[in-house]
């Protein structure tokens, strides 16, 4: 697995200013929320109990909004409420009062689809900031321009605008730009698919996506003459029509060896570009994926955390270290590519070859504690581990090393073979110092 | 029981037009793929003059698809565009994105608007947020249900339009998915289209019996049903909760289908609005459509008795 394998040309455009953009996160849940801010996002995305597009996510309670917002607080964080459904008549009951419950919880902004969800929130709750969806597809500046004179202070773009086009719409529009930077895209405009509805009656819209973009499909060619079906029986002794009633009527558009076809498009992944992203004045740095691992969301913060910070601090001698790409792949699911922002995607942004899959690192265990004077951490279990292993520490900074597990102890003291229990808390011996919420890793 | 519902039809060219309004359509939706979505074929500037002067002739109505999500580039054309379809008088514009409702009210402001942003356009009350906003009509989802459709009816403030016959598109996108296939491939393109004319079609394994049409123009990739709707049966429900337009779709359609289809639902509705009470559906309208529907393209009642999950 590799970055970036298309050797595009670099954004051309100047720096047309220099802020610091705001990292966002995705949290599927509580537990990815705390890391997620811990490990470095300036702000995070969840998902409620509805209107959002994430059914099957282990969705958060007011409760849970609550507590994480209380956390985020302490960090200086914020917390958005993805509510990017696109209503049927059956859903729009309740929405005021969701919406509510939501401000009261203490969220920052709900990100929106549906205009008419937009519109309730400005008049409802007015405290409670909107954020345009990117399921809206806005890829123009006028279009931009429409929603901040509804009240939105912030579009998040569709992916498939460029970068020279985002330059513009800054240009046009003051207003805050939204911008996925990493992670799954769809490959359709978002909201403009409806597959899953055809395929298996899930509404994509309404957060049942079955990725039936990612299938794998044959590709014919008709080859019936353009009206047979209606003029058969008019064209009967036509050597062409004969052909049509042997059977001949498709043409296949593949090899037996070929790879079939698929719209399943490569991972986004802007890290060896956001110097671009941020002279071009993009104000928010999405990553995608609420379905996404504890392991996953604090490594790709982490690294993007990483590469801001060492840009605002020295632009000019910014230097891209090729230790947050080992880092990225590390947790990447699939290939990567930079989407449309310097073009549009072509055969070397889909995934045409059968899919590995699985990230190559598993998260192991969560160190709970360290005690500087013996060296030894708590580690909470979180995979299978043993003596013997490799495993791999690393915390908020990238800060990591690299050891073997030599014994393992349960909290009584008895020596363990291996890490078998989820949760369980061990004891190991560790080469350098660590503190809570570092994570341990290990090569699958 | 509401008013008689118009039929619009789109045609891909001027024959077609005639065509279609010989046939009984009461409004055509017509454009290039430069600013609307998969239309049929392309109309220039002038042939949308003339078209305008044909069907006022005979008191049918003229509408333009902009329904495209525009890039930067082509808001300043799109301008010129508006114009001059307002010096070419055409009644109504069906527009997608907020860029197009703009520039229509400002430049253009007796053309009506028609909200069509397809799959997304799922419940009454964001249509009646685009009236206020100026629209005069919502382009209703194809996933949307009887029930939701008849029930919004009293709950929409403008008018509606519903597909009633014909494939539709379950996706769009900016990709261009087949060359990309063809190119990883190594199967030269050779230089023939990828356009609505090549036929392609995609099979998904545990659906052997669906073709999915696919291809590929200016706007992207656009894949489309694999079935064709016909509520021809149910059509006096809709009638009867005063949906205020029955759109056939055309495309990828022989002009001699889409003559015989509109034929059809011409006399459904004429049929209906002459005696409501008394209506019933006659069996033989289904078999004229039988005759010439393609074999390997089932007709199906499309998401009106589907139950979706989510």
């Amino acid at each position: 697995m590799q970055t970036a394998e298309k050797h595009s040309p670099k954004y051309t455009g100047k720096r047309h200013r220099l802020e610091k953009p705001e990292l966002l996160a995705p949290a599927g849940n509580l537990e990815k929320l705390k890391f997620a801010i811990h490990y470095g996002a300036d702000a995070v995305y969840i998902g409620g109990q509805k209107y959002g597009l994430r059914s099957n996510a282990d969705n958060f309670s007011f409760e849970e909004m609550r507590e994480g917002v209380e956390f985020a607080k302490k960090y200086g964080a914020k917390v958005f409420v993805a509510t990017n459904i696109y209503a049927h008549n059956e859903d729009l009951d309740g929405i005021e009062e969701y919406l509510r419950n939501l401000y009261e919880a203490g969220i920052s902004a709900v990100i929106v689809a549906d205009p008419i969800i937009v519109d309730t929130a400005r008049r409802a709750v007015p405290g409670l900031e909107v954020h345009l969806s990117t399921q809206q597809s806005t890829v123009n500046w006028q279009a931009v321009k429409f929603w901040k004179e509804e009240g939105l202070p912030r579009v998040v773009l569709g992916r498939e605008t460029s970068l020279e086009e985002i330059e513009e719409i800054k240009k046009h529009v003051d207003v805050e730009i939204e911008a996925f930077i990493h992670g799954a895209m769809c490959s359709s405009y978002s909201g403009r698919c409806v597959l899953s509805n055809h395929f298996t009656d899930r509404d994509s819209n309404r957060g049942g996506c079955c990725q039936s973009c990612r299938w794998k499909y044959d590709l014919f060619e008709d080859s019936r003459p353009e009206t047979a079906w209606i003029s058969e029986e008019e064209a009967m002794g036509d050597p062409v029509l004969q052909q049509f009633q042997l059977g001949v009527t498709q043409l296949p558009l593949f090899e037996e060896q070929d790879n079939a076809f698929t719209m399943g498009s490569k991972d986004l992944c802007m890290i060896e570009h956001v110097p671009d992203l941020i002279d071009v004045g993009v104000d928010s740095f999405k990553i995608e994926g609420r379905m996404k691992s504890i392991h996953y969301v604090a490594t790709v913060v982490n690294v993007y955390r990483q590469a801001i910070d060492s840009y605002m601090a020295d632009p000019d001698n910014y230097v891209l270290k090729p230790e947050w790409i080992e880092e990225i792949n590390k947790a990447a699911n699939r290939p990567l590519n930079t989407g449309f922002f310097y073009d549009t995607p072509d055969h070397e942004d889909h995934i045409y070859e059968p899919e590995e899959k699985a990230a190559p690192y598993d998260f192991a265990g969560l160190v709970m504690e360290y005690d500087e004077a013996t060296g030894m951490a708590v580690i909470q279990q979180r995979n299978h581990f043993k003596p013997g292993q490799e495993v791999e520490f690393f915390g908020p900074g990238g800060t990591f090393f690299k050891q073997v597990v030599e014994q393992i102890w349960d909290e009584e003291g008895n020596e363990l073979d291996a890490a078998r229990h989820p949760l369980q808390k061990v004891k190991i011996k560790v080469d350098q110092p660590v503190s809570y919420f570092d994570m341990m890793r290990k090569k699958k | 029981m509401g008013n008689k519902p118009e039929l619009l039809v789109p045609a891909g060219s001027l024959k077609e037009l005639e065509t279609y309004l010989a046939a009984g359509a009461d409004a055509v939706l017509i454009g290039e793929a430069k600013y609307g979505m998969r239309l049929p074929g392309d109309f220039a500037l002038t042939d949308i003059a003339e078209a305008v002067a044909y069907a006022h002739e005979r008191e049918a109505k003229v509408y333009v698809s902009i329904n495209k999500l525009l890039h930067n580039e082509q808001l300043e054309e799109l301008r010129h565009y508006v114009t001059e379809l307002s010096k070419a008088g055409i009644d109504g514009i069906q527009f997608g994105d907020p860029a197009v409702l703009q520039t229509v009210r400002e430049i253009a402001p007796q053309i009506s608007l028609h909200w069509n942003a397809e799959m997304t356009s799922t419940n009454y009350s964001t249509a009646n947020y685009w009236g206020t906003k100026g629209a005069s009509r919502v382009v209703l989802a194809r996933e949307l249900n009887m029930d939701e459709i008849t029930e919004m009816q009293p709950e929409l403030n403008i008018d509606s339009e519903v597909q009633v016959h014909g494939m539709t598109n379950i996706y769009h996108s900016k990709r261009r998915l087949v060359h990309s296939y063809m190119t990883h491939q190594g199967r030269p393109v050779d230089g023939g289209s990828l356009d609505k004319d090549r036929g392609l079609f995609l099979v998904e394994a545990e659906r052997p019996d669906e073709k999915f049409p696919i291809y590929e123009d200016e706007n992207g990739t656009h894949i489309m049903s694999s079935d064709d709707i016909c509520i021809l049966e149910d059509l006096h429900l809709l009638m009867a909760s005063g949906v205020d337009s029955f759109k056939i779709e055309t495309l990828f359609k022989p002009s001699a289908y889409n003559e015989t289809v509109i034929r059809i639902y011409r006399q459904a509705i004429d049929t209906y609005f002459q005696d409501p009470e008394n209506y019933e559906f006659d069996e033989e309208w289904m078999e004229s459509i039988r005759r010439v529907q393609d074999p390997e393209r089932e007709l199906s009642f499309g998401f009106f008795y589907k139950e979706q999950v989510y």
